[in-house]
């Protein structure tokens, strides 16, 4: 399959392409099968009555949740949203455009929930559930990443990833689930993390790192795992435990740890930030994954949780995890739940707290410093990941999110250029990998998806001679590594905010 | 005849209009946002909330971000009919309140502006493929029906004049239920037809979007997830209601 996959050309100018209706019309991912299913608890496979069960599925949805229901009356069929999507540019498939991924709903919900929908389904475009059109669910709701770049646009901020959302919760309750994202939820429950590394190959990896950074630095720097009363328990993507580049990042962590003299630690329990339950759009999973976080947060005694470079495990952390765990501020005084937490934490910091936060409040207190020439020989670029510019926050004020990497990019070396405006910040163009999309079976699509973040890229190259693109996301990470060399790049031109921090960090000198 | 007609149509179209848009409120409602979405950078206090809610009705500020020339075509519109809308109120007021009387003119000419908008919208709906691709024959018919109630109107207007001093009894009298006359007039029965037709399918068509921005979660939530806990009805039935004894 791979041998067939190439990256479309790059456009001359960045005009908004032409329609190919039909060019991503098999490229769904695999199904999940019986076991991966039932582990879950959702039906193995496709029940007989999954009409009947689809539908009153998305009744139940759209009595819980507002958004969905909003979404579906409010969208006028404007278009503002229509060339707003990195897989609609890379695929030119018209069903990719943001608007018509919500009708492939919409059409569904016109028919079963709406008036004229029941009376003129013609005149509204409203549709029968047959199985094509489960089928077509399947396949383009797993093309699409939840990046949110359309709610952006969109006049009444209609978010497709709430869509896309309510979509796989419908196929997974009715018995027709992905493969790739099902796995993984398992592996989570089962093990601890998204990787499926158990404990005692934690601990091993960890130990192998400190010996690592001893020999490189000369110096103890610690991972320390389990360690009850640390001040600080940090949740981090697994793929920082062994994937490339993100194990550098992990590195620049420790050090940080390691130089502001900040007690740590690693759960071996919940290690894992990620969680897929949010792009499952199920409630449960969403909450029973990040219920592992309370749990050893209560049990280790921590004062503060950082969260590791990860879009949208920041994202579950920042804006859910309050909602969902409690970790966070300001829950009733009545609210038992949340307040057996609350009052553990130390909320002179902010709870959660990012590392990219974490890491710029110390350079800030002058508590950091760095050798920024180790960083010479990258000339720097960002790209700002989904999650995290567009589902968070970070620091005191709107926009945080952007500057504080920045920052810290801009203290631990010197070369650094931003790309085209229009693909950055809020408008920020995904990796092509993100919302459980990142498995080889749609790598066709990973590749085509990344084309306007590659084409900015290539300006920033070709302009300022950009051979390093920073980010804060193990997603962002693992798809870059893999789909730089499709456009012609080298696959370690991607790495971590903390990457750079750790080249650059001078330890023991304060 | 006609005008006992128009007088049943008219309260008709009013009940559609006034308890389908409320009872549609009451679901947006009733209905919980268990999850904190705004699409950020999003304001932090509640005031900060008004205030991009203010842009998005006033200025169409994210429409703005994505395509000026469907900004440009869409705020035409929707301005031109708000004014229009209101100059119509000296239809339904007596005496006609002064600032109804002083936008009178700008009105009149917000009816030529607005239908420029429709025509425009339209035509990017039939021209540009991907708006094309999107539209569904309702969506066509939505504009036909604008353009058609613009276009009556300034008929009446600035070609065959209306017998505005009867329209006005007519509409005082559908008020207070002291049944007028309504003046013969081709023109003033399509105008009139086709505004209830509007009344009538706004509770059920896409004209929802009117009240749906006010209820939409991306842009109506402050971005404090971290700072005051939200949880709403079911999600907090979930938890457990003694937590004293958890682990």
């Amino acid at each position: 399959m791979s041998a067939t996959i190439t990256a479309p050309p790059y456009r001359v100018i960045p005009i908004i392409p032409v329609l190919k209706p039909g060019a991503m019309e098999g490229s769904g991912p695999y199904v999940a099968s019986d076991k991966i299913q039932e582990a879950l608890g959702f039906p193995g496979h496709l029940v007989d009555n999954w009409h009947d069960q689809a539908i009153a599925k998305m009744g139940e949805l759209l009595g819980k949740y507002r958004s969905l229901k909003v979404y579906m009356d409010s969208c006028v069929h404007c278009g503002a949203c229509s060339d707003k999507c990195h897989y609609f540019i890379g695929t030119q498939d018209p069903k990719n455009m943001p608007v018509a991924r919500q009708d492939l709903m919409r059409s569904v919900y016109r028919r079963y929930f709406t008036l004229p929908g029941k009376i003129f389904p013609k005149l509204v475009g409203a549709r029968d559930l047959t199985r094509e059109v489960l089928d077509e669910w399947h396949n383009y709701f797993h093309q699409c990443s939840e990046c949110r770049r359309c709610s952006v646009f969109c006049p009444y901020g209609i978010d497709t990833a709430e869509v896309t959302m309510a979509a796989r919760e419908i196929l997974d309750s009715v018995g027709y689930g992905q493969k790739y994202d099902n796995e993984i939820i398992g592996k989570v429950h089962k093990i601890g993390n998204n990787l499926g590394l158990p404990a005692p190959a934690l601990r091993d990896t960890l130990e192998g790192l400190e010996e690592d950074v001893k020999e490189d630095t000369g110096i103890d720097v610690r991972f320390p795992v389990d360690v009850k009363g640390a001040e600080v328990l940090l949740i981090t993507p697994s793929a920082d435990f062994f994937a490339e580049p993100h194990i550098d990042s992990l590195i620049g962590y420790a050090k940080v740890f390691h130089a502001a003299g900040t007690s740590w630690t690693l759960s071996s329990f919940a290690s894992e930030a990620g969680n897929f339950g949010m792009f499952i759009g199920n409630y449960e999973q969403l909450r029973t994954i990040a219920l592992r976080i309370r749990e050893v947060a209560l049990e280790l005694g921590v004062k503060r949780i950082v969260v590791g470079e990860c879009g949208h495990a920041w994202r579950v952390a920042y804006s859910f995890w309050n909602t969902l765990t409690g970790v966070g501020d300001g829950a009733d005084p009545n609210d038992q739940f949340a307040m057996m937490l609350q009052k553990q934490l130390d909320h002179r910091y902010k709870q959660p707290m990012h590392i990219c936060e974490f890491t710029l409040d110390l350079i800030e207190q002058k508590a950091l410093s760095f050798d920024k020439e180790a960083n010479d020989k990258h000339i720097i670029t960002f790209h700002d990941s989904c999650n995290v510019a567009r589902g968070s926050r970070m620091g005191d004020y709107p926009g945080g999110q952007f500057d504080i990497p920045r920052n810290i990019i801009k203290a631990v070396a010197n070369n650094f250029f931003e790309m085209n405006p229009d693909t950055t910040h809020e408008r920020t163009f995904c990796c092509g990998g993100g919302g459980g999309l990142l498995t080889d079976d749609l790598l066709d699509l990973r590749v085509k998806g990344a084309l306007p973040r590659m084409e900015a890229l290539k300006q920033a190259a070709d302009e300022h001679g950009v051979n390093f693109m920073a980010c804060i996301c193990a997603i962002c990470k693992t798809q870059f590594s893999k789909v730089l060399p499709y456009y012609g790049f080298e696959r370690n031109m991607v790495g971590g905010v903390h990457q750079l921090v750790s080249n650059a960090i001078k330890l023991g000198a304060k | 005849m006609m005008s006992t007609l128009f007088a049943i149509l008219f309260y008709f179209a009013t009940l559609v209009f006034v308890v389908g848009t409320l009872y549609r409120i009451s679901i947006y409602t009733r209905t919980p946002a268990p999850l904190k979405i705004p699409t950020t950078p999003a304001p932090i206090t509640t005031g900060g909330v008004v205030l991009r809610m203010m842009r998005e009705v006033f200025l169409f500020e994210s429409l703005f971000k994505a395509n000026l020339w469907t900004w440009g075509l869409g705020w035409l519109f929707h301005a031109s009919l708000a004014l229009v809308l209101l100059r119509h109120l000296r239809y339904f007021t007596e005496p006609v309140w002064a600032w109804v009387a002083f936008i009178q003119p700008f009105g009149m000419y917000a009816g030529i502006t607005m239908v420029l908008g429709v025509a425009g919208l339209w035509a990017r709906r039939i021209f540009v493929e991907r708006i094309r691709y999107i539209s569904t024959p309702s969506d066509h018919l939505m504009l036909a029906l604008f353009l058609a109630i613009g276009v009556s109107g300034l008929v009446m207007r600035f070609v065959v004049h209306g017998d505005v001093i009867g329209v006005k009894g007519f509409m005082l009298g559908l008020m207070y239920f002291d049944w007028q006359a309504l003046p013969s007039s081709i023109g003033l029965y399509v105008h009139l037809s086709l505004v209830a037709v509007l009344l009538m399918i706004f509770p059920i068509s896409k004209l929802l979007h009117a009240p749906g921005l006010f209820f939409s979660p991306g842009r109506n939530q402050a971005d404090n997830s971290r700072d005051k806990r939200h949880i709403s009805g079911w999600a907090k039935q979930l938890e457990p209601k003694d937590m004293g004894n958890a682990k």
